[in-house]
């Protein structure tokens, strides 16, 4: 198991085809995976994770920068030289052999002696808890069962460096999901496997990974653990991005330390302003769902707010307030509030942000 | 009839039953009558189809389409899947590639016969030509194996487009992701083929292997247009042999061995559906 590193990386895939105005699906990316940790790469469609987890994997040589792999720059070399293990989206069973020579294919191919293959086959079975279906054809597996027989593949061999999983639940029977996500972290841990898992779901992101890279057109645009990019956002989105619903992200104006939204004044602290070095500009802010304290009477700086849309989550509702603003935009608040109060479509709440959760960002960059 | 759509079925079955279910059974009735036109029919039971089996005509002819089918696939199949492996995957020349290999395809059998009956007469043809300028010696009315295997030339520029495109339509529908994971598992070029491209092709060989194999009993028009059977029986097929015989009249002798032509198709069509449906259904390798 190694560190993983890229260095300066972009990609473009106009310059091999010799354009000259150039689209980067991955720029100026530098990260840094450490060995035995379990890393995610999130980010929505079409941000550059595909092409990333290619770069990674030596399916493709970025355009630009390096790859290295325990210092070691493997810019150049081709998948198999890398030993880096991939899971694909969907499982990439060898179709015509039962479960033991799929796990064995690796091994086969490297001609190690019939009696070290059959020890290894069975250790990794014995994790993956696939002992009782060597013998059986894959046809009869289900698609969890058979993303493990892939993952096994990879971690059969004791030369791989990494792992990379590649959206490996998307076509995972929703009831096996949880169950497989959890035997793969355990997976991980019991290995010490450096493992990088791409996805674009923000909960088997944060639920697998120690440290989550979220990425945005190509760009990284923030790194840490699941709980500091849920409380401390970089940018809007990021807050917007992490978290189910995601932060509310509302236009807002500074006057000295008076941030007015909408219509409604908020008075900041002295702590607050005193960390702001703008006085007077546009801004946003940001404060999460499940932060906003919603009230149905009446008390000192709250904001009066209509409820449009409830929607019933079991344990909790979602209420969705917005608040008609003639031709200008529409102020549009998402409250997360206790199952047992009851609201009804068209009442007015009173909505009060605890000023400890409120974030304030200026230009895509938070600046308290 | 609790379910509607058998009434919807029911116009092709009745046009079937014309077509392909009453024929079958006038020849059932042949098969057991000694007929002589002009004269009446006689009951003989089933004396025709014995008298089939005794025949050592029939069983050549029985013995040259089995080499002959088993040659066709033991060429086709394999070539079909080198030229589709060969043809390019994409960008300009695929399409040009795929229009030249289907030209075969588009000719009808007995202009196939024309066409391949100018190339090896004797006088004008360009196969006797060639082998004139190297030295050999070519004659496809006089030599046995020059005819014999003329036709199996002639079927197999004629019929192994198809098992290309086939293939080409099979290795399209192979995701990425399992060439990817291959070579990350480190499998060599060969070990690809054999474990993720032949098992991925199973369906589109087990139909294009049944296609031919059919296709190839059903040989008639070309070996009547190009050799007329001969020389001697050296190219008189199963169809062609059951159809001499119905020419001569004997139609209760051509309807037993026809019948007999029809289980053989039917047994081995059933044979090799059960051969290629069980190869590679997670059995045990290595």
């Amino acid at each position: 198991m190694a560190r993983i590193e890229l260095k300066d990386v972009s990609h473009s895939f106009e310059i091999a085809e010799g354009k000259e105005k150039l689209e980067w699906a991955v720029k100026d990316m530098n990260i840094v995976w450490e060995d035995g940790t379990a890393n995610a790469l999130l980010g929505p469609s079409g941000c550059g994770k595909t092409t990333m987890l290619n770069i990674i994997s030596g399916l493709l040589t970025p355009s630009k920068g390096k790859v290295y792999i325990d210092g070691k720059d493997v810019t150049e070399l081709s998948a198999r030289e890398r030993h880096i293990a991939q899971v694909f989206q969907f499982p990439v069973i060898y179709d015509s052999m039962n479960v033991y020579n799929n796990l064995s294919f690796p091994l086969v191919n490297m001609n190690f002696p019939k009696s070290k293959i059959k020890e290894k086959v069975m250790k990794i079975a014995e994790i993956l808890g696939l002992i009782d279906y060597l013998e059986a054809s894959t046809s009869k597996l289900n698609s969890a069962e058979k993303q493990k027989v892939c993952l096994g593949r990879g971690i059969v061999r004791d030369d791989t460096v990494g792992i990379l999983l590649d959206e490996p639940l998307t076509v995972i029977d929703p009831k096996m999901r949880g169950e497989l996500r959890r035997q793969l972290k355990i997976i991980q841990r019991e290995l010490n496997i450096t493992a990088i898992y791409v996805t674009h779901d923000q909960r088997e992101a944060l639920t697998f990974a120690d440290k989550v890279a979220v990425a945005k057109d190509g760009r990284l645009v923030q790194i840490g653990s699941p709980h500091e990019l849920y409380s401390n956002p970089v940018s809007p989105f990021i807050g917007y991005f992490i978290g189910s619903p995601g932060m509310n992200i509302l236009d807002a104006k500074l006057n000295g330390s008076t941030l007015s939204l909408n219509g409604f004044k908020i008075e900041l602290s002295k702590d607050i302003t005193d960390k702001i070095e703008i006085k007077n500009s546009e801004c946003q802010l940001g404060i999460r769902p499940e932060e906003i304290i919603t009230s149905k009477e009446r008390t000192t700086e709250t904001i009066p707010i209509k409820v449009a849309v409830i929607e019933n989550m079991g344990s909790y509702k979602i209420l969705t307030l917005i608040k008609k603003n003639g031709s200008n935009r529409d102020l549009s608040i998402k409250t997360r509030i206790d199952i047992n109060m009851s609201v009804s479509k068209g009442d007015i709440v009173y909505l009060k942000f605890p000023e400890k959760y409120l974030k304030i960002f200026k230009d895509n960059h938070k600046i308290y | 009839m609790k379910n509607r759509a058998w009434y919807f079925v029911i116009p092709m079955i009745v046009l079937m039953s014309i077509g392909a279910f009453l024929p079958l059974m006038v020849v059932v009735n042949y098969s057991q009558h000694y007929i002589f036109a002009g004269s009446a029919a006689t009951y003989v039971g089933l004396e025709n189809f014995v008298e089939v089996l005794h025949d050592s005509q029939f069983r050549g002819a029985v013995r040259r389409q089995f080499i002959f089918t088993f040659m066709i696939l033991l060429i086709e199949i394999p070539l079909g899947i080198i030229i589709a492996l060969a043809l390019p995957k994409k960008g300009f020349w695929v399409a040009p590639c795929l229009v030249l290999l289907g030209i075969p395809l588009l000719i009808p059998y007995n202009v196939v016969g024309i066409i391949w009956r100018l190339f090896t007469q004797s006088d004008i043809g360009v196969i006797p030509k060639i082998f004139e300028v190297l030295g050999g010696y070519y004659n496809v009315t006089l030599d046995s194996f020059d005819a014999a295997s003329t036709i199996l030339l002639l079927d197999v520029w004629h019929w192994t487009p198809l098992v290309v495109l086939l293939v080409y339509a099979g290795l399209q529908a192979i995701p990425d992701a399992y060439y990817q994971a291959a070579a990350i598992d480190g499998a060599n070029s060969w070990r690809t083929f054999r474990f993720v491209t032949l098992p991925k092709l199973r369906s589109v060989l087990t139909l294009g292997i049944l296609l031919r194999l059919m296709d190839s009993f059903k040989i008639y028009s070309e070996p009547l247009l190009l050799t007329g059977g001969g020389p001697g029986t050296a190219t008189t097929y199963l169809s062609l042999f059951v159809a001499r015989k119905a020419e001569s009249y004997e139609l209760g002798y051509a309807s037993a061995a026809s019948l007999i032509y029809f289980f053989i198709v039917l047994a081995m069509s059933y044979i090799a559906f059960q051969i290629i449906t069980r190869i590679g259904k997670g059995g045990k390798v290595e």
